[in-house]
C-alpha cells in the first residue's frame, strides 16, 4: 500500500446536539484521488469540515502525514498543508476576483505561482478586477480551486466541485483535476455525480449515516456498478 | 452678504460646527462599523472609550506632563491596548453566544467606565488647552476659522481616508472583508481570524480614543462626553448601513453638516434631525444608505 497522507479513524462529529458522523474510517494515499460518495445528508460534507477543523465537536483520529489534527484549530490545520474548496464555492462578494485568488496565505513552499495559475485558468486573469461573485458558476468554481493551488498545500479537499454546472464545465473541471494529480496533488473529493467521480477517482468510499459502509478501487467499479448505483439511489 | 436671509458668517459658522461634529461622528461611527463587521457586536462601550481617550490625554498632561502631540499617538495606543484586553478577557468567551450578550456586556462596561471617572473627577469637566502650535485662526473674510477646528476636520478626514484605504486596498483589508463575510472559510485558509478580531477591536477602540483626544480641547474633558455623543453616532451607523465603512464615514460628515444647517434654519429641530433622517432611511432603505440588503 502507498504511504497514507491522510488517515481518518473512528471520526465522530456533532452539530450542536445532532450526532452526524458515527465513526468514519478511511485513508488517502499520497498522490491519490479518493472520493466520498453517498446520498444527500450522509455526512460527506461534515467529514470534510471535520478534517478542516470547522466542526467544533469531533472525536477520533485524523492524521495528516505524521501530525494528529483532531485537536487543532482550522487555521492550524490549514497551515499544516490541507486546503479546502467548500461546497457552494465560497467566493467572497466583497472581494475582486484577484483579491479572492490572493486571499489564502501561502502555507508551504512549492505552491503554484500566479503565472501558472493564470495559465490553467486564463479567465481569472481577464476578469481580475471584477467582483468575485460576478463570475459565472463555472468560473467561480475555477476560482475556488485556483486560489488553493497557490498555497503550497498538498492535500486538497474538494466538496462537490461539479454541483450545478453545465456538462461542458464539468468536463473541464475533470481535466483540471487530472492535471493536478499529474502535478502531485493529493485530492479528497466529495461527489454526488458518480459518473464524474468514477472518471477521476482512484478509490471510492461509500458513506451512509455517518459511516463508511463500502469501498471500491477503480478496477472494481465496473463489476460492482449495480451495487454502487444502489447505494447512491441513482 | 446673506444666504436665505441668514447672515453669511452665521451660516458658515454653523456649517463649520456641523463639520466638526461630523468629524467626530465619522471617526466614531467608523470604529463602530469596523467592530460590528467583524465581531457582530454593537459596541456600546464606544462612547465611554472615546471619553477615556480624552481622559488619558488629560492625565498624561496632568501627571506626566506629556503634551498634546505625543498624547494624540499615545492615548489611542493605551486605550487600544485596553480594548484588546477587553476583547480577550470578556468578549471572546461570549463570541459563540447570542449577540445580545456582547451588547449587554459593552453596555455594562460603558456604565462602569463612566461611573469610575465620575467618581474621581465629577461631572464639571476638566479643561484641556489647545496646543500652542494650533492656537489662533484664519480670517477668511466672511468668518474666523480657528486653527484647531480646521485641524480637527483635517485630521479626521485623514484618519478616515487612511482607514478606508487600509480596508479597501490592502491585502490585510481584503482578509478582513472576507472574514466579515465568512470567518470560518478564512480560518480554513490558515488565517488566524481570532487574532484578526482582537486587532480589529483594538483598532476600533483606538479610533474612538483618537476622537477623544481631538475633542478634548474643544469640549471639556468630561465623564459624560461619551454618552452625549454615542446615541447620535449609533443613529449615524444605522443611516450609513450597519458595518459599512464608507457609509460610516460619509454619513458621519453628512449628518454633522445636516445638523449644523438645521440649527441655522430651524434651531429647535437640530437635536432631532438626525433621528428623523434615520427614521426616513429605515423606511426607504432599511439596510442603510450604503448597506447591502441582507
Amino acid at each position: 500500500m502507498t504511504e497514507f497522507l491522510l488517515s481518518v479513524e473512528g471520526l465522530e462529529a456533532w452539530y450542536d446536539e445532532s450526532h452526524i458522523l458515527h465513526g468514519m474510517n478511511f485513508t488517502v494515499g499520497k498522490g491519490e484521488i479518493v472520493t466520498l460518495l453517498g446520498r444527500n445528508g450522509a455526512g460527506k460534507t461534515t467529514t470534510m469540515r471535520s478534517i478542516m477543523g470547522l466542526v467544533r465537536k469531533r472525536t477520533g483520529s485524523i492524521r495528516f502525514g505524521s501530525v494528529e489534527t483532531i485537536g487543532l484549530s482550522a487555521n492550524q490545520i490549514a497551515r499544516a498543508g490541507i486546503a479546502f474548496c467548500p461546497e457552494e464555492r465560497g467566493i467572497f462578494s466583497s472581494l475582486t476576483v484577484k483579491e479572492n485568488l490572493m486571499l489564502p496565505p501561502v502555507v508551504a513552499e512549492g505552491g503554484m505561482g500566479v503565472d501558472r495559475v493564470y495559465e490553467l485558468f486564463p479567465i481569472l486573469q481577464a476578469r481580475g478586477a471584477s467582483q468575485g461573485t460576478k463570475l459565472s458558476g463555472g468560473e467561480q468554481q475555477m476560482l475556488a480551486i485556483a486560489r488553493i493551488l497557490r498555497t503550497g498545500a498538498h492535500l486538497l479537499l474538494l466538496d462537490e466541485p461539479t454541483e450545478g454546472l453545465a456538462p461542458v464545465i464539468v468536463e473541464q473541471i475533470g481535466q483540471i483535476i487530472q492535471k493536478l494529480k499529474e502535478e502531485g496533488f493529493t485530492i479528497l473529493l466529495v461527489e454526488q455525480n458518480f459518473r464524474f467521480a468514477e472518471a477521476v477517482g482512484d478509490r471510492h468510499y461509500v458513506v451512509e449515516h455517518g459511516e463508511v459502509i463500502d469501498s471500491f478501487e477503480r478496477r472494481e467499479v465496473e463489476a460492482n456498478r449495480e451495487k454502487i448505483t444502489g447505494y447512491l439511489g441513482v | 452678504m446673506a444666504f436665505f436671509d441668514i447672515p453669511l458668517p452665521v451660516f458658515m459658522g454653523q456649517l463649520l460646527i456641523g463639520l466638526i461634529n461630523g468629524a467626530f461622528y465619522a471617526v466614531l461611527s467608523l470604529g463602530l462599523a469596523l467592530i460590528f463587521g467583524l465581531l457582530n457586536i454593537v459596541n456600546f462601550a464606544h462612547g465611554a472609550l472615546y471619553m477615556v481617550g480624552a481622559f488619558v490625554a488629560f492625565l498624561l498632561l496632568d501627571i506626566l506632563g506629556i503634551g498634546y502631540w505625543p498624547s494624540l499617538v499615545l492615548a489611542p495606543i493605551i486605550v487600544g491596548l485596553f480594548g484588546i484586553v477587553i476583547e480577550r478577557l470578556l468578549l471572546r468567551p461570549l463570541a459563540d453566544l447570542d449577540h445580545l450578550y456582547g451588547l449587554l456586556l459593552t453596555f455594562g462596561l460603558a456604565l462602569l467606565l463612566e461611573g469610575a471617572f465620575r467618581h474621581f473627577y465629577g461631572v464639571s469637566g476638566e479643561r484641556y488647552a489647545i496646543p500652542d502650535s494650533l492656537q489662533g485662526g484664519f480670517n477668511l473674510g466672511f468668518m474666523f476659522l480657528p486653527t484647531y477646528r480646521a485641524w480637527v476636520i483635517a485630521a479626521s478626514l485623514i484618519v478616515c481616508i487612511a482607514t478606508w484605504l487600509l480596508i479597501e486596498k490592502t491585502r490585510l483589508g481584503a482578509t478582513m472583508r472576507a472574514a466579515v463575510e465568512n470567518a470560518d472559510l478564512v480560518r480554513a485558509f490558515g488565517v488566524n481570524v481570532p487574532l484578526l478580531v482582537t486587532i480589529t477591536y483594538g483598532f476600533g477602540v483606538a479610533l474612538a480614543a483618537f476622537a477623544g483626544v481631538l475633542a478634548a480641547p474643544i469640549y471639556s474633558v468630561n465623564p459624560l462626553m461619551g454618552s452625549n455623543i454615542i446615541i447620535v453616532v449609533f443613529a449615524i451607523v444605522v443611516i450609513g448601513g450597519l458595518g459599512s465603512i464608507k457609509g460610516a464615514i460619509v454619513s458621519g460628515f453628512l449628518l454633522g453638516v445636516c445638523e449644523g444647517l438645521t440649527r441655522v434654519f430651524w434651531p429647535e429641530a437640530s437635536n432631532i434631525v438626525i433621528f428623523v433622517v434615520m427614521a426616513i432611511v429605515l423606511i426607504v432603505r432599511p439596510a442603510g444608505l450604503f448597506g447591502k440588503a441582507a
